[in-house]
């Protein structure tokens, strides 16, 4: 009995009248958790009750506590006939659940029906006695934390960054059950918002799970989406990065909360540990010699998929003695070429980069789960092996990467889903991976199961699944099939990871497109403390031995296994210039995957680049870019005719190709019409509907420094000997010039006349030139080569033959750029805009537009979806007007196809002002300081080098994990540290003074004022503490659509009561803010002749408590508020 | 390409003043819309009238669920649904209760009741108010009246308080609930000179001099309701009037003491006591229902008609107040001197802000 629940309902507000005579409630709450059920009193004839109960109790186990959420419900009594539900509150209690996140829920909660909305709110306490449970076969993994943010959290430091964790749960669907035609639909809904909520919560104990047998603590960049496959059922899938982190303001201060689960898991792995003495044994000897079947064997595989937490330290499974054999950290690296992975990857990776429909049965036969039993054994051993080093520093550091280098290479998909990382982190970005399936959704072939209506037990998904477990798997090798086709396109372009990685699916009826993209890297691997990414690096290495970061060549390549401390290799990885290093090209320059423009770097001249760079991550803080970003989109639309299953299915996905590289030319085209040559965050959307298929791509443009100058858009036209034609066309292409000088002003691209400024800045350090002589005389070749190819420079052709492609040339024209005073980015921060002040919008607009016309043409349907999207960019550029000069920030567009002629979309974005004054002072400083920092900051790099704090400015003060590298440096120094103590004490301190502030707001009974922000920052403010994981699903429905105001109506009304429930839930938890807010669904239904409409909505984010940074400067000379910080919140609160 | 659907929900609500103002003038989207392209905003912003429609339509929504709210402002400010700062929300109740003093006007001393809602068309063609907007400051008046209707204490702080309203607008809704209360006629032609603010300010000193919250603040009655022992012990002033000597020596009083100070010394001495008379009898009358509705009309027919006619200037009529309110307490026998004075100040306060034209 590992935990006790304790609930208190205090009083409620503002219920609505349930007695019509009385025009009154006679209100009592039922408090439920797992099967047990509590009540209150009840309080008669008040709309304002206060019940002031007593504390109700649950004792549960962890597992318990992990996967359910408290189900509060307020009921209006009545003598004579049923107790009517005036609405029902769930509060998800997991951020209980970790030390360092909060010890009370507290506040006052919406009381939300799905049918009337939010009704009244009700004030509850609640609070978890968690006991340590060492036990080790244990389901729950309470005390990893989560977090939405795709970076790693601003007040944490990462000791290791393990990597990818996945996970998915299916259940039936509530609202397509034979039970549902005979209950309401309300009941239905609620069964349903029950069952996600309860979904959630087993995801993300599965994934805590996967996280502690990586030895990690924590999931960053979780994304946890529902597919609604209708018929076939409801999936619940996630996917995150695993870590271990460290709180860094109080790191001693974390150890002493000595019943935190955290620090218990962080002694497990030692604890566990077969026999750690291996490791030292030497590089020859392999540690396991293990055979695993790879041939389909479904109940080990639905064993594993039940999460058993022995399942990779116990061998007891599988060992069928058929099938390729696995070595655990195999001495010779030439093995990793046998590796099974690699020929799965062949088997599955088509050549081409678009996949052709897969057949609706699963055709590999692998099985995904038995592939991930065996990287789940190596990432626990590797992550042992990180600790011994971590202990011992030594030589064998060494020894072991060159261990696990090969065992490493294996690991099934060395996926990030970060788009912002440390400094030093990304070496280097190949570009965009993308893979696409389309796959058709299967009927639940058991149908006599009914189990979902009964009581709350037999919700446990895992016994459903023992009978039904076709299911889970099925969407788990679709998933797998997608990965590893990622996988090998990273590959080819010689990288070994892949970052900024996302899943989504678009489903429309019974097709499913499942699609999967990031951005190929190449990373440093001394962030991977295991040696993880080392062994990768070297791989690409002797696959390509021409070709180093460097320039360097084989020699050195040679040279680098038998040296003895690896941190050579790091210190000419770094000696790369930190503002260009990422663009320089990780593949074979001989043989490159696709045809590009390799041009030398323009900012270092090492190097050599592309002409054009697409990532789906966030601009590098250390990136060099000349004047400002603008948001791109490329838009499409693609008659289908309407077809079923199979039919429609292959329909698709030859579609699929021709959508991918339209979008991809027109987003070539538009960024070359703005002048610039790099896209960030790009996420190309490709939506299924019945009779069209759309695609939208948004990304944020930039001119990277380090890039080429893009050169123009030509227009050549086909029949030259017609005069007006000619005419016409020259006419364009004026228009094309003029828009081209027009934009390069708007956004300031004024790239430096190259050669003086760069050349004469201090960035080939002397340290770096006396590493690498070599490479030194081969660059002063490059800088010849470059001028003449700077010369040379052709523009970029567009043909026009025919008058679709007059379309396309129109279409380009038609962007508008925004209103003066605005811009626009889909990255979380704007490039060339640095001084924001503290006003923030978060906003969501949703619209649904019919396309009329009787016969739809590809090129007026392309036109209307265009208008659609520039008038909706209109509208929001003049609803915000009043904050100009501001930029909207992480404009994020969802397109939807909910019915025939319908398209909706979505959008959620941030507005942040900024100051003009110094925006303008400050056009030309970034690059200037980043070049400074170039020069300067070299030293101090190599004074932190582990420092992996994603807050460049905090990072600096503190020494880098004395615990994980001791024999790091002596420049550490004396000052380091002594800055880090100042900061230590600066932070508690912090934290008191804003819950000495918060508590009078609270007594007032005024509501605080909660921020919302997709962004992982708040501008001006710091973020003292993560309090947990946001992730709500809601229903509404209506049955009286026009009285609440039509469509618009109803959605306005459903989205402001979702912010709402957001916002109360995080200031009970002590909050003031969401940072990484996202509304990841918005599904909406309607039917007008029935005066009836449905919407889904589910979002997610971090709440975190922050402080102002003027506040925070006032902070020293007021210990005594703080004196007390830990006592006072629990007490006043309550 | 249509759209259906259309909306826009902020983190913080968007309020934008010129559009709530519209809203609560009552017009409609469209004409909203007309209005908002007359001030010019297209070419201001370089939008679409498209853009504009769905503006005006997103704001006109947000104000349709934040009405039940301001119908109580505060639940405005513990809602969760809206995160509105707090001078905005202030800004949003002030404006929803500010009202038309045109209406107001018209409403003062009737029944606030679903037959004068009827008759609203009317006041809206004789206001130039929109039939909409004058519904809902209709309903506005009737909703203050209703809360406070029973509430004991001074009525402009009651309503502060339940309204939150600033001090000045409590003020103004007090008085109309005050004549709302006690159904001044106000509406005859010869009180039409009388603006909204003069009848305002009436009320305010016969509620400030006369109500039982004057006396005592924790007192029983609530204070739209004059307390009715008072106006019980105004009859005992009648003896000014009725008692011939009292008359005189009172007249003698005022008399000698305003000779040559006030211009019309002469029409005033032959009118003093048609004007005392006036002036008693008005108080005297007051504890009949039917009577009281005649207040204003009586003391405009019987005191300021005649001091009109006889061209008394506001500082004679001044001059003549204090010495005439002033004077009983030198009268032997007169022992109502407190309850006068009590009676005179309102009555006093009252004429000097109706003496005009």
């Amino acid at each position: 009995m590992p935990g006790k629940l304790k609930v208190k309902i205090v009083a409620g507000r503002h219920l609505p009248v349930m007695d019509r005579a009385s025009d009154l409630t006679d209100a009592f709450v039922e408090v439920k958790f797992g099967n047990t059920t509590f009540k209150t009193d009840v309080y008669p004839k008040s709309l304002n009750p206060q019940w002031n109960s007593e504390w109700f109790k649950f004792e549960v186990d962890d597992e318990e506590l992990q996967d359910e959420p408290l189900q509060i419900t307020v009921l209006d009594h009545d003598t004579y006939s049923a107790n009517d539900a005036i609405g029902k509150v769930y509060i998800d209690i997991d951020p209980l659940l970790y030390s360092e996140a909060a010890t009370v829920i507290s506040g006052w909660f919406p009381i939300y029906d799905t049918i009337h909305g939010i009704r009244g709110e009700i004030n509850v306490v609640v609070k978890v006695d968690l006991f340590n449970d060492l036990n080790r076969f244990r389901q729950s993994s309470c005390g990893v934390k989560f977090f939405c943010t795709t970076s790693i959290p601003k007040c944490y430091r990462a000791v290791v960054i393990h990597g990818f964790v996945e996970e998915l749960v299916v259940n039936e669907d509530p609202e397509y059950q034979w039970i549902d035609r005979i209950r309401t639909p309300r009941a239905s809904n609620e069964a349903r918002q029950r069952l996600i909520s309860l979904m959630s919560g087993e995801l993300q104990r599965k994934i805590g799970l996967k996280v502690l047998e990586m030895r990690g603590n924590a999931v960053v960049g979780y994304l946890q989406c529902f597919d609604l496959e209708g018929e076939s059922g409801l999936v619940v899938r996630a996917i995150g990065t695993a870590c271990t982190l460290d709180k860094l303001s109080n790191t001693s201060a974390f150890l002493p909360a000595c019943n935190s689960p955290s620090k218990e898991m962080k002694e497990i792995p030692f604890n566990e540990d077969p026999n750690p003495n291996t490791y030292s044994s030497g590089p020859s000897t392999p540690l396991k010699n293990q055979t695993y079947s790879f041939s389909p064997s479904k109940s080990y595989s639905r064993q594993s998929s039940s999460s058993d937490t022995d399942l990779s330290l116990t061998p007891k499974t599988a060992p069928s003695p058929q099938g390729p054999r696995i070595f655990l950290f195999p001495s010779s690296p030439t093995l990793s070429c046998d590796s099974p992975h690699l020929k799965k990857s062949c088997l599955l990776l088509s050549g081409s980069s678009i996949k052709p429909l897969h057949s609706s049965h699963v055709s590999p036969v692998v099985l995904r789960k038995s592939v991930s039993f065996t990287e789940e054994l190596l990432l626990a051993a590797s992550g042992m092996g990180s600790g011994s080093a971590g202990k011992e520093g030594g030589p064998f550091k060494t020894l072991l990467r060159q261990q696990t280098q090969s065992a490493l290479e294996q690991r099934e998909f060395p996926f990030f889903t970060l788009t912002t990382f440390p400094p030093g982190f990304l070496v280097h970005v190949g570009g965009v991976v993308s893979a696409r399936s389309v796959k058709l959704l299967d009927r639940i072939h058991n149908p006599a199961f009914v189990g979902i209506m009964g009581n709350t037990r037999s919700y446990k998904l895992l016994d459903w699944n023992s009978f039904n477990s076709d299911e889970p798997e099925t969407r788990d090798a679709w998933w797998a099939e997608i990965r590893q086709e990622i996988k090998s396109h990273a590959k080819a372009l010689g990288c070994h990871a892949v970052v900024g990685y996302s899943e989504s699916t678009s489903i429309c009826e019974e097709v499913c497109i499942l699609s999967a993209s990031g951005t190929a890297a190449v990373l440093n691997p001394r962030f991977l403390q295991d040696g993880t990414m080392e062994g990768c690096l070297e791989q690409r290495l002797s696959w390509q031995p021409g070709f180093f970061s460097i320039g360097s060549e084989k020699g050195e390549v040679d040279f680098f296994p038998q040296s003895q401390d690896s941190s050579s290799l790091l210190g000419i990885e770094e000696a790369s210039p930190p503002g260009c290093g990422f663009c320089h090209i990780p593949y074979d320059e001989l043989n490159m995957p696709f045809p590009a423009h390799l041009t030398y770097c323009y900012n270092c001249r090492k190097q050599k680049v592309p002409d054009v760079l697409f990532t789906t991550i966030d601009l590098p803080v250390e990136a060099i870019v000349v004047g400002k970003g603008c948001l791109i989109q490329a838009r499409l639309c693609r008659l289908k005719k309407k077809a079923q299953a199979e039919a429609n299915a292959t329909s698709i996905s030859n579609l699929l190709p021709f959508m991918e590289y339209e979008v991809h030319t027109q987003l070539m085209n538009k960024l070359k019409l703005r002048g610039m040559n790099a896209l960030f965050g790009l996420r190309i959307q490709i939506t299924v509907g019945e009779n069209m298929l759309m695609g939208l791509a948004s990304a944020t443009g930039v001119y990277l420094a380090a890039l080429p100058t893009p050169g123009g858009i030509q227009i050549a036209g086909k029949t030259p000997n017609d005069g007006t034609y000619e005419q016409h066309i020259s006419h364009m292409q004026k228009k094309i010039n003029d828009t081209i000088a027009k934009n390069k002003e708007l956004y300031e691209i004024n790239p430096p006349e190259l050669p003086e400024e760069i050349i004469g800045s201090p960035i080939p350090e002397p340290r770096q030139r006396s590493r690498l002589l070599r490479s030194q005389s081969e660059s002063s070749d490059e800088v010849t080569e470059l001028d003449l190819s700077h010369g040379k420079k052709d523009a970029f052709v567009l043909e026009i033959d025919d008058t679709d492609a007059m379309e396309d040339v129109h279409s380009l024209l038609t962007d508008v750029p925004p209103p003066s005073g605005f811009y626009s980015c889909n990255t979380e921060i704007m490039p060339g805009i640095n001084n924001w002040t503290p006003e923030i919008q978060m906003f969501t607009a949703v619209r649904v537009s019919r396309l009329s016309n009787i016969n739809p043409t590809n090129q007026t349907l392309n036109k209307n979806f265009n208008d659609l999207c520039e008038n909706l960019l209109k509208s929001l550029y003049f609803k915000l007007r009043s904050m100009v000069p501001c930029c909207l920030c992480h404009v994020n567009f969802t397109v939807a196809l909910p019915e025939d002629e319908l398209v909706q979309i979505a959008v959620t974005a941030v507005a942040i002002t900024y100051d003009k004054n110094q925006a303008l002072q400050a056009n030309k400083a970034p690059t200037e300081k980043s070049q400074q920092r170039a020069s300067t900051d070299n030293e101090e790099q190599l004074q932190f080098p582990l420092e992996l704090c994603s807050d460049p400015l905090s990072s600096q003060p503190f020494s880098p994990a004395k615990e994980v590298l001791e024999g790091a440096s002596s420049h550490t120094g004396i000052p380091a540290a002594q800055r880090a103590t100042s900061l230590e004490k600066a932070s508690p301190l912090a934290e008191g003074y804003l819950r000495h502030r918060s508590v009078p707001s609270g007594t007032n009974s005024t509501v605080s004022v909660v921020k919302m922000t997709p962004l992982s920052f708040l501008p001006g403010a710091k973020i003292t503490k993560y309090l947990g994981i946001i992730n709500m699903f809601f229903i509404r429905e209506t049955t009286s659509l026009r009285e609440e105001g039509g469509v618009s109506g109803f959605l306005h009304a459903f989205i402001a009561e979702v912010f709402a429930m957001v916002r109360a839930h995080v200031a009970a938890l002590g909050g003031n803010a969401v940072v990484s807010y996202i509304m990841k669904q918005c599904v909406f239904m309607e039917n007008p002749n029935k005066n009836q409409a449905q919407c889904l909505i589910n979002v997610s984010g971090d709440a975190v408590v922050f402080v102002r940074e003027s506040e925070l400067e006032v902070l020293p000379p007021q210990p005594a508020a703080a004196a007390q910080p830990t006592g006072a919140a629990g007490d006043v609160t309550t | 390409m249509s759209s259906d659907l259309d909306v826009f929900v902020g983190n913080t609500t968007l309020i934008d003043e010129e559009v709530y103002r519209l809203w609560l003038d009552g017009h409609s989207v469209a004409e909203a819309v007309a209005r908002r392209l007359r001030g010019g905003l297209l070419e201001r912003e370089a939008t679409s009238v498209a853009v504009l429609q769905s503006d005006t339509r997103d704001h006109y929504r947000t104000f349709q669920m934040l009405e039940r709210l301001l119908h109580a402002p505060p639940r405005l400010l513990q809602q969760l649904l809206f995160q509105i700062p707090p001078e905005r929300q202030a800004l949003l109740v002030q404006r929803y209760y500010a009202f038309d003093e045109a209406l107001a006007r018209e409403l003062l001393g009737k029944k606030l009741s679903k037959g004068t809602k009827k008759e609203l068309d009317e006041v809206s063609a004789r206001t130039g108010v929109g039939i909409r907007s004058c519904r809902r400051q209709f309903d506005n008046f009737k909703r203050v009246f209703k809360a406070v209707e029973e509430l004991r204490g001074p009525l402009a702080e009651n309503i502060q308080q339940l309204f939150l309203l600033p001090p000045s607008l409590a003020r103004d809704y007090a008085a109309i609930v005050f004549f709302a209360n006690s159904r001044f006629e106000t509406g005859k032609r010869r009180l039409q000179f009388l603006s909204f603010g003069d009848f305002a300010a009436c009320a305010q000193s016969m509620m400030a001099h006369w109500s039982q919250g004057a006396l005592a603040p924790e007192a029983a009655e609530p204070d739209g309701d004059l307390p009715k022992s008072f106006l019980q012990d105004l009859k005992e002033l009648k003896v000014l009037v009725t008692d011939k000597d009292l008359l005189d020596q009172h007249k003698s009083l005022v008399c000698s003491a305003l000779r040559g100070k006030i211009s019309v010394y002469n029409e005033l001495e032959a009118n003093f006591k048609a004007l005392s008379r006036a002036l008693v009898n008005v108080g005297g009358k007051l504890t009949h229902a039917r009577d009281v509705r005649d207040f204003f009309v009586d003391l405009v027919e019987k005191v300021i008609e005649p001091c009109r006619s006889d061209k008394w200037s506001p500082g004679d009529l001044r001059l003549f107040l204090q010495h005439y309110t002033a004077a009983p307490r030198n009268l032997p026998g007169f022992r109502h001197q407190a309850l006068w004075e009590r009676y005179m100040a309102a009555i006093s306060a009252c004429l000097l802000r109706m003496f005009h034209d």
